[in-house]
């Protein structure tokens, strides 16, 4: 837990990912962003820890347009997507600016991403060349969901342990290197991947690559984005859209302990507060692409001043002190607490009257907030409520005009700001309510809602525990029979 | 179309958009800042209770032809009132964003987005119902109560004939609102919205009893909107020199009279809406100074706040407290006018300050103190009971003391806004609708 000599003291963040090393946790991860040694060093220069290289194999061919992504409500690629191929360039090319990177910035992690056929000479043809190249360590991508899959490559290896097992091991016979396995979220469970290249010997892991995704389709042309010619290809989704699914994966990974290695956290990452929760979760290092695609390298300068100054308020002094604090919370339903339970509270002061909670729970959750406070709060037994169509029905049907000076003798002082009028103030029946949090969360007003708890004055007991003493009853009762 | 009209090029240039319309990309991310309320107090606001919030979805949707028709089902002169009405007090006034210490939606400007959109692709609005009633209804006066009455009862199948004195119809929207604000061409495209779901427009003075009778044994029900009469007189020598126009008439002479420049010195009287948009205009039409002459108290103006401002940023100069007590002519021509100030008493009298007079010169005066109701005109219907100059109607229905008889816009509320009188015209529709059905069951 915190350390009080830790107040005052710049946090250090330095991060050791099975034995990469790099200044900070902030990787850019393996994509356009890292395609070639010179965007790499602008990249050191504006802030970020360690790169991974554009994945090097066989050089490829890539189509165009390559890329599609969804906005939402007026913000731009909240989820992005792309059908890019691994490298374009020969792997020499690669291999000579891996070398002259590393010659500037030996400080900072420079990771090979690989990716060839699968075959054990191919394999260690290229583990030698990108070591020799100087590189920290490699990353075997194992991921990448599109074009190369069809080829037998990328997830394609990704998604059938036997075949991630042998290919890790292979790499492991000849890697001098830390290896880490990027693991694809294709799967019905990333651990069966996790757990087999554990077992090949992978010194840490990645996750999550991008997601199988048809991001949209033109209602005009009827053709699917990205747009190539007339036709599309499913490709991989990523960005901001994509945090849960990866926190859940990373979860599952580091609370099992056969699959449980070094992590490099990817997916969505965009802020200092994303990274903060990968390393929660037990992640040593994140990996960002989509967010230095979208605004450029600078985002970086946030993340890495934004941890710091948090774990500086946390009094955390490295990454260690935190890193895996959250994986404790992360339990089965069946033993989370039944006895536990929370009511919505309703800030009079900050409502501003807009009843989204109330429409919410009326039509999406439980019934049992009102708009019956005209006359003061309801005591008692009052079952009978308005409905949402006769309130909206009495709205529509009353007279309105435009107030005017000279002809109603307002007083144009008069006009607002105006408090939210009584009426307008929800109030929620507590004892119907089931703590479901819908209502604040569609609040718009911070802290206008707030989810209260209500003592039960009964211990803590769960699902696991309530269920196993309902099975004692019956046996006893068959028993007497 | 109106071929017979054609705006002044002049006009067209010095009277552009007073507020921009949106790009389609702010149009979205303006709309996606709407927080979609539960009955939502804008709706409520909003005297034709357009559904607010659906409508702005439907942008950000990109659904815009329905986020035009829920606009037109609620107020078929959603295009006009997107322009001119006066947000501030109405649907915006009341946004919820105000108590979240944001900027409201702006949603007139959304509304005139859409609105824009539909006129652009063609603006084909169908009839619900295709079955045609056999009953008939006039509408006296072409304004905005008629437009929204005729176009709602064409909804529901019944005839309509629309008869106004005026050669272009559309009432005060065609002739009597600052170009700035709303164009004449808009509104007679708004005009031709309703013409071309079935309604018969036609150029006839209704001003005797005769006319009248002949009326009531042609139609089943008469819809007065005839709305208010002529401005008011000065009532001091020399206010029928021909440089003194009324600011209706004034207002009309450039939009559709072809006047495009008034005299250097401009003095314009009264401190309401009607007084801020003659004023504003002569400012546009070259005018070097303008002043406003009031009586009273600034606080006592009756134009809305924004709208002060509007003029105050126009170069407007306000005189208040002041009384014009003389015109004076150099040779027959306008020259000057004599002003006083005034005190105002405890008991709401005043009285004049001779000490404290002056002159401004002047070569057009624009009196805009308030309309005349149509007394005499009003009369003339059988059994129509006024109070204070208005028609009294049922509120709900719009139905008069006469039953054959209903009315709505300006004659009816005193003189509001034009969607006040959309309001009045969509009610007293749907009371003819009502009454006439019921009659049709009971026949």
């Amino acid at each position: 837990m915190p350390d009080p000599k830790a107040n005052g003291a710049t946090p250090d963040i330095q991060a050791n990912t099975a034995g990469i090393r790099s200044p900070n946790p902030f990787w850019l991860a393996s994509a356009p962003p890292t395609n070639c040694g010179e965007q790499i060093m602008r990249a050191f220069d504006a802030g970020w820890g360690g790169a991974v290289w554009k994945t090097i194999g066989e050089p490829i061919v890539n189509v165009s347009s390559r890329y599609s992504s969804i906005d939402w409500n007026g913000q731009r690629m909240m989820g992005f997507n792309n059908i890019e191929l691994i490298s374009d360039r020969p792997i020499e090319v690669n291999l000579r600016e891996i070398a002259e990177v590393k010659k500037l910035y030996p400080n900072h992690a420079v990771i090979a991403s690989l990716m060839v056929e699968s075959k054990r000479d191919t394999w260690h043809t290229i583990v030698k060349q990108a070591e020799d190249a100087g590189s920290d360590g490699l990353e075997l991508n194992f991921g990448c969901p599109h074009g190369m899959s069809e080829r037998g490559m990328g997830s394609a290896v990704g998604q059938v342990p036997e075949y991630a097992e042998m290919i890790t091991a292979w790499v492991k016979e000849v890697a001098r290197t830390p290896v880490l396995v990027k693991l694809t979220p294709n799967i019905s469970d990333l651990r069966a991947v996790a757990r087999a290249a554990k077992r090949g010997g992978a010194d840490g892991l990645s996750a999550i690559n991008t997601i199988n995704s048809i991001t949209g389709i033109d209602l005009d042309t009827f053709i699917p984005r990205p747009n190539v010619d007339g036709a599309s290809s499913h490709g991989g989704y990523c960005g901001p859209a994509v945090k849960p699914i990866a926190l859940n994966m990373v979860q599952q990974v580091m609370s099992d302990p056969a699959s449980a290695l070094p992590l490099s956290g990817i997916g969505g990452i965009a802020t200092w507060q994303d990274a903060a929760e990968f390393l929660l979760l037990g992640c040593t290092s994140v990996q960002v692409c989509t967010a230095a695609m979208h605004y450029g390298y600078r985002v970086v300068e946030d993340m890495i001043d934004g941890l710091t100054n948090w774990m500086s308020e946390k009094g955390f002094a490295s990454l260690d002190d935190f890193r895996g604090l959250s994986l404790p919370r992360v339990t089965e339903w069946k033993h989370l607490n039944l006895n536990y339970k929370i009511v919505a509270r309703v800030n009079e002061d900050k409502c501003i009257g807009c009843d989204l909670c109330y429409t919410a729970c009326w039509d999406g959750a439980h019934q049992c907030i009102h708009l019956d406070r005209v006359s003061g709060p309801v005591d008692g037994h009052v079952e009978v409520h308005t409905k949402p169509a006769e309130i909206e029905g009495r709205s529509y049907s009353a007279i309105t005009v435009t107030p005017i000076p000279k002809l109603d003798a307002v007083d144009k002082s008069q006009h607002g700001p105006y408090r939210t009028p009584l009426a307008k103030i929800p109030r929620v029946d507590e004892t119907e309510c089931v703590g479901c949090n819908l209502c604040s969360l569609v609040c718009p007003v911070e802290d206008c809602i707030t989810m209260e708890q209500i003592d039960l004055g009964l211990p803590p007991e769960s699902w696991e525990q309530r269920s196993s003493q309902y099975a004692t009853v019956t046996v006893t009762s068959s028993g007497d029979d | 179309m109106h071929e017979r009209f054609q705006p002044h090029p002049e006009i067209a240039r010095r009277f552009e958009d007073l507020h921009p319309p949106f790009e389609p990309q702010s149009a979205v991310i303006e709309a996606n800042r709407c927080l979609n309320c539960f009955d939502a107090p804008c709706t409520a606001a909003c005297p034709t209770h357009i559904d607010v919030p659906r409508f702005i979805k439907k942008i950000a949707s990109g659904n815009l032809r329905g986020s035009a028709t829920t606009i037109l089902d609620a107020n078929i002169l959603g295009a006009s009132c997107a322009r001119v009405c006066p947000v501030d007090v109405l649907c915006q006034g009341a946004c919820v964003m105000h108590r979240h210490h944001e900027e409201p939606i702006q949603i007139g400007r959304l509304q005139r987005f859409a609105m824009d959109n539909f006129y652009q692709r063609g603006a084909t609005l169908p009839l619900k119902v295709s079955p045609t009633r056999t009953e008939k209804v006039a509408c006296i006066g072409a304004g905005p109560a008629t437009l929204a009455c005729a176009a709602e009862l064409r909804q529901h199948g019944y005839h309509v004939s629309v008869f106004d004195r005026m050669p272009l119809p559309g009432g005060l929207n065609t002739y009597g609102v600052a170009e700035y604000k709303l164009k004449s061409a808009d509104s007679l495209r708004e005009v031709d919205l309703v013409r071309s779901l079935g309604v018969d427009f036609q150029v006839r003075d209704i001003s005797s009893e005769a006319d009248f009778a002949q009326l009531e044994a042609e139609f089943d029900i008469i819809f007065l909107a005839v709305g208010l009469g002529a401005m008011r007189k000065l009532g001091i020598p020399g206010d029928d020199h021909p440089k003194v126009v009324d600011a209706l008439e004034f207002i009309a002479s450039y939009k559709t009279g072809g006047r495009i420049s008034v005299g250097n010195k401009v003095v314009v009287v009264g401190a309401g809406n009607t007084a801020i948009d003659a004023a504003n205009a002569a400012k546009r039409l070259g005018a070097q100074d303008v002043h406003i002459i009031y009586r009273r108290e600034e606080r006592d103006m009756s134009a809305f706040e924004f709208e002060y401002e509007h003029a105050r940023q126009e170069g407007i100069h306000f005189h208040w407290n002041t009384q014009i007590v003389a015109i004076h002519n150099d040779d027959g021509h306008l020259s000057s006018v004599e002003c006083v100030n005034v005190r105002w008493n405890a008991d709401g009298t005043y009285t004049r300050v001779p000490t404290q007079g002056f002159h401004l010169e002047c070569h057009l005066l624009i009196p805009a103190i308030g309309q005349s109701p149509l007394l005499e005109l009003l009369g003339k219907c059988r059994d129509l009971q006024l109070r204070h100059g208005r028609v009294v109607v049922e509120r709900t229905t719009g139905q008069t003391t006469n039953p054959r008889y209903f009315a709505g816009g300006d004659c009816v509320n005193g003189g509001r806004e034009v969607v006040d009188a959309v309001a009045d015209g969509k009610r007293a529709a749907l009371g003819i609708v009502n009454a006439l059905k019921h009659e049709a069951a009971h026949a």
